[in-house]
């Protein structure tokens, strides 16, 4: 499990990274996204690796924590996920409106000579 | 802490964002309304910043302990988020509030008028620095950040326009890059300490072992990549020049602020967690704060001198700033003494009250019609204007024999006259700010490292030069644009609203005020170093509380407290 997890993430890194780097608009959003899913996936994997374990405990009496995934970083997750999903958004309307008012889907708002 | 909670102190990060919310109820066009409650949240949150302040000074000097903590929701200490109180905080807060005021009064003038919900925007963009400032959580940062970029994004395109809109997509996109490695480092500073309090990272990386040690400096480094693309150090500043000179001038003005931030994070986290007790961390990343702050020096020097631009000019400058800092910075981590860091702090607000007058004052003097964009020309003016433009040539003004010199208006020789102390105090001329704050630094530098050594560090040697340099290069740029703006140029002067000079004005005032009271705002910036030069008292103080935790295990991890493993856990 470590292994794919530790894949996964690398794969959805680097082909972000590597879309991140290229001129057109489309793909600089594509990349952004896939380099945000292999970040929400490596804060996930901070918390240690669980099978199988909830998060969340139950009140009172004998609780043993080994038994139970750390909570908190599935709560960043959460957080980053839903903050990382809006500022996409925006980007994306500024990347139509850019779109727009240049007339090409060139980053820089130009073809290259 | 048994006393009542102090609540003044979530006051500045509320007062806007409720401010900022209440607008959203009315519709756009009601501007003056806006207008009128976006000044009484700014007032609002100056009263509290200065209360703040007060409390952080009092604190220092009666029971010794610096800080001033606000637990939300009053979760126990390591566990829940707090906000904290020292000076620096109440300091930058205060910085915010007088820098919100004027940059307000500005986008009066017009520019509120360009675009939709500059009013909220700019609320919003405030909590999010004033929560970036107070809070003492580093994920509660992260989301602060957000807040604040989320804001500056709305900021930075308002007005629109191919420029704006160009230079925004670069922006948006450096920004959402820069969380990422924020968030990457957030999360291995979790996975290696297992706690986001940073008061509790500071305890647990003095005591940390050698294999997460290499993994938590793996985390300093995504961190301080983030935040260093904020604070806009050498080679990952090149966003900023286009971004700011593209942004409408009051945005352009309270984001001056936004790259504070960024230094106000390195400073904060740098000195408290990579500070001097934190064993074998101690120091880590000094060397690239001194020679990357450095070279941003240089950078920003040529830029300034090397763009026509004024907006341009405006963002390299901010650059120079940036990097003056943070050389300091770097030489405080590695032990450069409490003076250095204190001429520092001065400099630093100074300067960003500077660059924020530079970026309201741009605009103004660059107009080249006599127009006035805040309310854009009915159809049938623009006939009318043409008649009244200047040619270059000569040639079609032959019946015009008024004298050059009476048309030079009160408000634009006001504006030269601005301009010309806002190059001064840029360029480090005395009695300005600048040259104050440069001073300081250079004397905390030399006298500390003479008495110590006998001799001055080649590094600081270095340093010296380019705080001397960069200002002779922001003189001589800003200077040749003057005369040939204000001096060499004929024509009509273009209109200009007292509402834009009466904010530039404001900020000169306060820039004359901090030269005049020097000495209180040095002895503050250097009470301020001096606290930050002493994490553990910070640490202590915040973690007070968290200490009695530690010592009482949780009651229920007792085994003859019953039963084996739920079966939920499944």
């Amino acid at each position: 499990m470590e292994l794919i997890l530790a894949l996964a993430i690398g794969i959805l890194t680097s082909s972000g990274v590597w879309l991140l780097l290229r001129p057109r608009s489309y793909q600089v959003i594509v990349g952004l996204c896939l380099l945000a899913y292999g970040v929400n996936l490596f804060i996930f994997s901070m918390g240690r690796l669980y099978v199988g374990a909830a998060p969340i405990m139950p009140k009172g009496g004998f609780v043993d924590p080994t038994a139970y995934a750390d909570p908190l970083p599935q709560a960043l997750v959460l957080t980053a996920i839903v903050i990382s999903f809006a500022t996409t958004a925006l980007f994306l309307v500024v990347m139509i409106a850019a779109r727009g008012i240049t007339g090409t889907d060139h980053v820089d708002g130009r073809e290259r000579d | 802490m048994g006393a009542a909670p102090h609540h003044m102190i979530i006051a500045p990060i509320l007062i806007p964002l409720v401010a900022g919310a209440i607008m959203l109820f009315y519709n756009d066009r009601n501007r003056q309304t806006k207008l009128v409650l976006g000044l009484v949240a700014v007032g609002l949150m100056f009263l509290s910043s200065t209360e703040l302040m007060n409390d952080a000074k009092s604190l220092t000097d009666s029971d010794g302990s610096v800080v001033q903590l606000y637990r939300l929701g009053d979760w126990p200490v390591p566990v829940g988020i707090v906000l904290v109180l020292d000076r620096l905080s109440a300091m930058m807060v205060m910085l915010t509030a007088l820098l919100a005021g004027p940059s307000l009064v500005y986008a009066a003038a017009g520019w509120h008028g360009k675009g939709q919900h500059y009013h909220s925007m700019f609320q919003f963009l405030l909590a999010g620095v004033n929560g970036a400032f107070l809070t003492g959580d580093l994920f509660n940062l992260f989301v602060f950040f957000e807040v604040m970029l989320a804001a500056s994004y709305g900021l930075m395109l308002h007005g629109s326009g191919p420029e704006r809109v160009k230079a925004g997509l670069h922006y948006i996109a450096v920004n959402l890059t820069a969380s990422l490695f924020f968030l990457i480092g957030v999360a291995l500073v979790y996975g290696t300490t297992g706690t986001l309090n940073m008061a509790d990272i500071a305890r647990t990386v003095a005591r940390m072992d050698d294999a997460p040690r290499l993994l938590f400096h793996a985390a300093a480094g995504f961190l301080g990549m983030a935040f260093l693309i904020k604070a806009a150090i050498w080679p990952l500043c090149f966003w900023l020049p286009p971004t700011y000179s593209a942004a409408s001038p009051p945005a352009a003005a309270i984001m001056a602020i936004m790259t504070k931030v960024g230094i106000y994070v390195i400073l904060r986290l740098a000195l408290l967690i990579l500070g001097p007790e934190a064993g074998a961390s101690a120091g880590f990343g000094a060397p690239v704060l001194m020679i990357g702050g450095i070279l941003t020096m240089g950078f920003g020097m040529i830029g300034v001198l090397g763009t026509g631009e004024l907006g341009r000019k405006g963002g390299y400058l901010a650059i120079i700033s940036s990097g003056t800092v943070l050389t300091a910075v770097g030489f405080a981590q590695a032990g450069g003494g409490v003076e250095l860091l204190g001429g520092a702090l001065y400099y630093l607000v100074g300067s960003t009250a500077a660059i924020s007058a530079f970026f309201l004052i741009a605009e103004p003097v660059t107009r080249d019609d006599s127009g006035d964009p805040a309310e854009p020309a009915p159809e049938g003016a623009v006939a009318v204007a043409e008649r009244w433009e200047w040619t270059p040539m000569g040639l079609d003004t032959v019946e015009d024999t008024v004298d050059p010199a009476s048309m030079r208006t009160v408000s634009w020789m006001t504006m030269a006259i601005c301009f010309a102390l806002i190059a001064a105090m840029l360029a480090g001329l005395p009695p300005l700010p600048g040259f104050i704050g440069k001073f300081a630094i250079l004397r905390g530098a030399v006298s500390r490292n003479i008495a110590l050594s006998g001799e001055l560090p080649v590094m600081l040697w270095i340093y010296s030069a380019m705080l001397i340099l960069s200002g002779l290069g922001a003189l001589i740029a800003l200077i040749r644009f003057g005369m040939r703006r204000f001096w060499a140029e004929q024509g009509p002067a273009p209109r200009i609203l007292a509402l834009e000079i009466a904010p530039v004005l404001a900020l000169l005032a306060m820039i004359l005020l901090l030269s005049v009271r020097a000495d209180a705002v040095l002895n503050y910036t250097r009470a301020t170093a001096m606290a930050l030069l002493q994490p553990a008292t910070y640490r202590e103080a915040v973690l007070k509380d968290a200490a009695r935790l530690d010592a009482t295990p949780p009651q229920n991890l007792d085994p003859q407290a019953g039963q084996p493993l739920p079966e939920g856990a499944e």
